[in-house]
């Protein structure tokens, strides 16, 4: 599928589906980045009076002890971006490794490296998490994106794997062959950039993905043990009886958010599959 | 056939002795004297630190050979000996566990099986009609992107806090304890439902989006095309689609097991729900290092076995398994 | 008559406009006829036969009719079509190969087609172990699943299956096209045996290979960018052509016994017209070697003696 740039553009332009993520993931990443400089206080300062709910002095409201829900919110924000996008590419990287050479070479290396992601494959994610998480004492938002980026890549290999076999069997692929081209040359001109739509797609999906694996592990308790994040947010709500204390500004927003980011990216996912595949287009 | 579930059991086997390994590896070769680490983090009381300590010296000690140490921590899985929470001083934490899995299995084994078949007919329905897909279908979207754990608090607040229908903690309320009564049976469901709901609705967006594509696919096709071209009824045309999309969603659930039990983790916590995710959390807050593993080990189990289980069904489901046809598909 | 078409036009959506595959077609096919049709990729004959059996999105029926055996066969009618289908009108598609759904079994499959039809499986068992033997197949393969069989015994098994209710109408399109020559031979054979036996009333054999046709086709049509371009009997065809393409195009056959040094093999330069916006008049003006002003003009479909027809200003101006 060669496409002519202009017409790529033409049609991502007008995907409705890609418009509204689009529009939805830009809006959370711009509270993310300029919303602490809206907010008036740190995360863990001190506030004002607890249990207090939304109003023009504490916008989200505060929590048990005082401190304000919009600040704990936009800095959460952040560390869930960073996150998303760490874990997200180092998720994407290992499967477009191990997924590329797997189908590229195949034979005996082909068989080893998905006999490894098979093994990695079944191990739920978040029982390793969990083990690796519950020894280090000190966890930072960094590590706990490596993490994630480490377990999350083999489904990512598959996927990789069955594009890359098809795409060799093609026939411009054997024609670069024949013509004496050399592999990484092939590999380079002819195979990738038919891949690149799909490793964007891979790529989004990581990115989801990642950001509802950290909001699980900080919720459970396994996040970082510094700052703040939209899943420790729900941890704390929750450890505090937000919900039976009808506290809702502390617990369901930061949801909301986590909901809206990674929801608009599966849409934004099924538009751009739309967008690369003339055939899903609608006339 | 043969081959294909011999070559899936020496895949299960490695996975578990992998997971084994990574759970000693981990704590041991952690910054610092494991076994000082490990006792500090301890809740404090004495009875319980010898007995970690012995258990620590065999397993972790610093004076022992390596091997020695790896050799001893596999000699007392096959014990069964999973050693004394501290926690819950003075149980075995396999009677810990015990006592916590059939909670789990009555919670995910509906929420599962029923999401996945809703989500699959509600997917094949909405393939048909254009109307009905575009409308539904943001829809699935945004329930699949839902933390488990945050709908778990929605539903909670909801239906706990504000319109006081449902109990949000623990399985069954205070005053009663475990029996065969319909008082109790009825107290439990009422207890049940909404960590129930919480992990049947998320999933169900995911089957949903998952059958449709999938029918999508297959009404493409060219056997698809053909049997139209042979003047095929519409119905029989998606009956052949049903069945050929199924395979890849079975698959699919096999792929999903990891994410669900996160998800039944988080819900649990929520709620209180004493499963086998709520003892996981209680014994990371109280450094029980024996309950955390001897969960940790539950689970892989748990998942291995489920994971071979499906593995059977696809056997008898799928043809070209069975006449040693298809290439990996699961 | 068999098979009556009346300027039949069909055209392709797309982004950038209809794209005219069939542009005014009239033809008729007779009674146990096999014609073959015949002409370039893209020039409109698979949608042509694809179209007189399932006319769905992108294509876009424009106008014209069709009768079959005297009744109008509503083509631009989807649930009409369906009484027709398989019973009236039937077709070997291009995709024959991957036409059976792997996961069921072969009888299973015909089994529920016949049902759909208000046949008995059962009661045609007897009937279908013919069939298969005509066309050189096991009757065990009806307890095998398809991704068991081989490409071409899919594709003959699809043979059987298309033709078990004796179709007025068959459609075979592009069957020999993926197949090895001895193979070719095979089944075009075969469909000349189906139309001997009666299994089928008349055949529209669809190709670009004319040295197939000339083995079995009674007549030949040949299509050009949408059009039809000339008509005759296979002999005639091949023996006389009178349309300046059609020359070209048997001319550039290769002929047995002759090497490339002694008669080297001419092509036709150039490349057809697109079909988005086709040039007015005659469509192969272009490559011609002897158009000429006339042929800005569309030249009508003139039948110059019986059963032969051609559109061209200049029908006897080429000496070969």
């Amino acid at each position: 599928m060669k496409f002519r740039k202009s017409e790529i553009l033409f049609f991502a332009l007008r995907n409705t589906k890609l418009r509204i993520g689009v529009f939805i993931v830009a809006l959370f990443a711009f509270l993310a980045i300029f919303g602490p400089y809206f907010a008036k206080y740190e995360p863990q300062d001190f506030a004002g009076p607890g249990y207090n709910p939304p109003s023009g002095e504490y916008w989200l409201g505060t929590t048990t002890f005082g401190r304000d829900v919009f600040s704990q919110f936009v800095y959460g924000l952040r560390s869930t971006f960073l996150v998303g996008f760490v874990g997200g590419s180092i998720a994407t990287f290992i499967g477009l490794f191990v997924g590329f050479l797997s189908g590229y070479k195949g034979g005996l290396a082909d068989e080893l490296l998905m006999m490894f992601t098979n093994i990695v494959l079944v191990i739920p994610t978040m029982a390793l998490l969990i083990i690796l998480a519950a020894y280090l004492k000190y966890r930072g938002v960094f590590l706990e994106s490596v993490f994630i980026g480490f377990t999350a890549w083999p489904w990512t290999a598959r996927a990789v794997r069955s594009q890359t076999l098809s795409l060799k069997t093609r026939e411009f692929v054997n024609l670069a062959r024949i013509t004496g081209m050399k592999p990484l040359k092939i590999i380079v001109v002819e195979i990738l950039p038919n891949m690149l739509s799909y490793v964007f797609m891979v790529f989004i999906l990581q990115f989801g993905g990642a950001i509802l694996t950290a909001a699980t592990l900080d919720f459970i308790g396994l996040g970082p043990t510094q700052g703040i994040s939209l899943g420790l947010m729900m941890q704390q709500a929750v450890l505090w009886n937000a919900i039976q204390l009808g506290m809702w500004w502390w617990a369901v927003p930061p949801g909301i958010a986590i909901t809206a980011i990674v929801g608009a990216m599966y849409f934004m996912n099924t538009g751009l599959d739309e967008v690369f595949n003339p055939k899903l287009r609608e006339m | 056939m043969g081959k294909y579930l011999r070559r899936k059991i020496i895949i299960y086997l490695l996975t578990f002795f992998f997971a084994v390994t990574i759970d000693w590896v981990i704590p041991r070769f952690m910054p610092g004297d494991p076994i000082r680490t490990l006792l500090s983090r301890a809740a404090m009381r004495t009875e319980a630190m010898d007995l970690l300590y012995n258990y620590y010296n065999k397993v972790f000690s610093l004076d022992l050979p390596l091997w020695k140490q790896y050799v001893n921590f596999w000699f007392s899985l096959f014990k069964g000996d999973l050693g004394t929470s501290v926690y819950l001083f003075p149980s075995p934490v396999f009677e810990v566990i015990k006592r916590a899995v059939p909670y789990d299995i009555l919670l995910l084994v509906p929420a599962i099986l029923l999401s996945w078949i809703a989500g699959n007919k509600f997917g094949a329905f909405a393939a048909r009609k254009k109307r009905l897909d575009n409308t539904i279908l943001p829809i699935w979207y945004v329930i699949t992107a839902t933390p488990y754990m945050w709908l778990g608090i929605l539903l909670a607040w909801v239906f706990g806090v504000v319109l006081g229908i449902f109990p949000i903690s623990g399985a069954y309320s205070f005053s009663m304890s475990p029996s065969l009564s319909w008082e109790f049976i009825w107290d439990y469901l009422k207890h049940w439902i909404l960590p129930f709901g919480s992990l049947f609705i998320v999933q169900l967006g995911g089957w949903a989006i998952g059958m449709r594509n999938m029918i999508i696919y297959e009404l493409e096709s060219e056997y698809s095309r053909y049997m139209e071209a042979m003047g095929a009824p519409a119905k029989l045309i998606r009956k052949y689609a049903f069945r050929n999309a199924v395979l890849p969603q079975i698959t699919g659930l096999a792929l999903q097991l990891g994410v669900i039990v996160a998800g039944a983790l988080a819900t649990e916590v929520v709620f209180s729900y004493p499963g086998i995710g709520y003892l996981l959390l209680q014994g990371i807050l109280n450094g029980d290092y024996f309950l955390i593993q001897g969960c940790f080990l539950f689970i892989i189990l748990g998942v291995l076995i489920a994971n071979f289980f499906i593995d059977i069904i696809y056997v008898i489901v799928d043809p070209r398994v069975r006449r040693g046809m298809s290439g990996e598909t699961a | 008559m068999a098979l009556k078409i009346k300027d039949l036009r069909i055209y392709y959506q797309t982004l950038r406009g209809d794209v005219k595959a069939v542009d005014g077609i009239s033809f008729q096919v007779k009674d146990g006829e096999i014609m073959g049709l015949a002409g370039e990729s893209g020039c409109g004959k698979s949608t042509l036969s694809n179209a007189l059996i399932l006319l769905k999105p992108p294509m876009k029926y424009i106008s014209g009719e069709v009768f079959l055996n005297d009744k109008k066969l509503p083509i631009d009618n989807y649930e009409a079509m369906r009484a027709n289908r398989f019973r009236g009108v039937s077709i070997i598609p291009q995709y024959a190969m991957n036409a059976l759904n792997p996961i069921r079994k072969l009888k299973q499959i015909i089994s529920d087609l016949l049902e759909h039809h208000g046949e008995s499986f059962v009661k045609m068992r007897d009937m279908i172990e013919e069939r298969l033997k005509l066309v050189e197949l096991d009757e065990k393969v009806l307890d095998l699943y398809p991704i068991e069989l081989s490409g071409g015994m899919n594709q003959r098994m699809v043979m059987v299956i298309s033709t078990l209710l004796n179709p007025s109408l068959l459609l075979a399109d592009e069957i020999t096209s993926a197949l090895d020559v001895s193979s070719q031979k095979a089944v075009s054979k075969m469909i000349v045996e189906f139309r001997d036996r009666k299994i089928v009333r008349s055949v529209i054999f669809v190709t670009h290979d004319i040295s197939i046709l000339y083995q079995v086709a009674d007549s030949i049509m040949i299509m050009y960018t949408g059009k039809q371009v000339e008509r005759a009997p296979t002999e005639t065809i091949v023996k006389n052509p009178l349309h300046p393409y059609t020359k070209l195009l048997i001319s550039s056959l290769p002929e047995v016994g002759i090497k490339y040094s002694q008669a080297p093999l001419k092509g036709i330069p150039g490349r057809p017209p697109e079909l988005l916006n086709p040039p007015e008049g005659c469509r192969f003006k272009d490559r011609c070697p002897v158009a000429s002003e006339k042929c800005d003009e569309e030249p009508p479909l003139v039948e110059i003696e019986p059963g032969h027809q051609v559109a061209c200003w200049k029908v006897g101006a080429i000496d070969d």
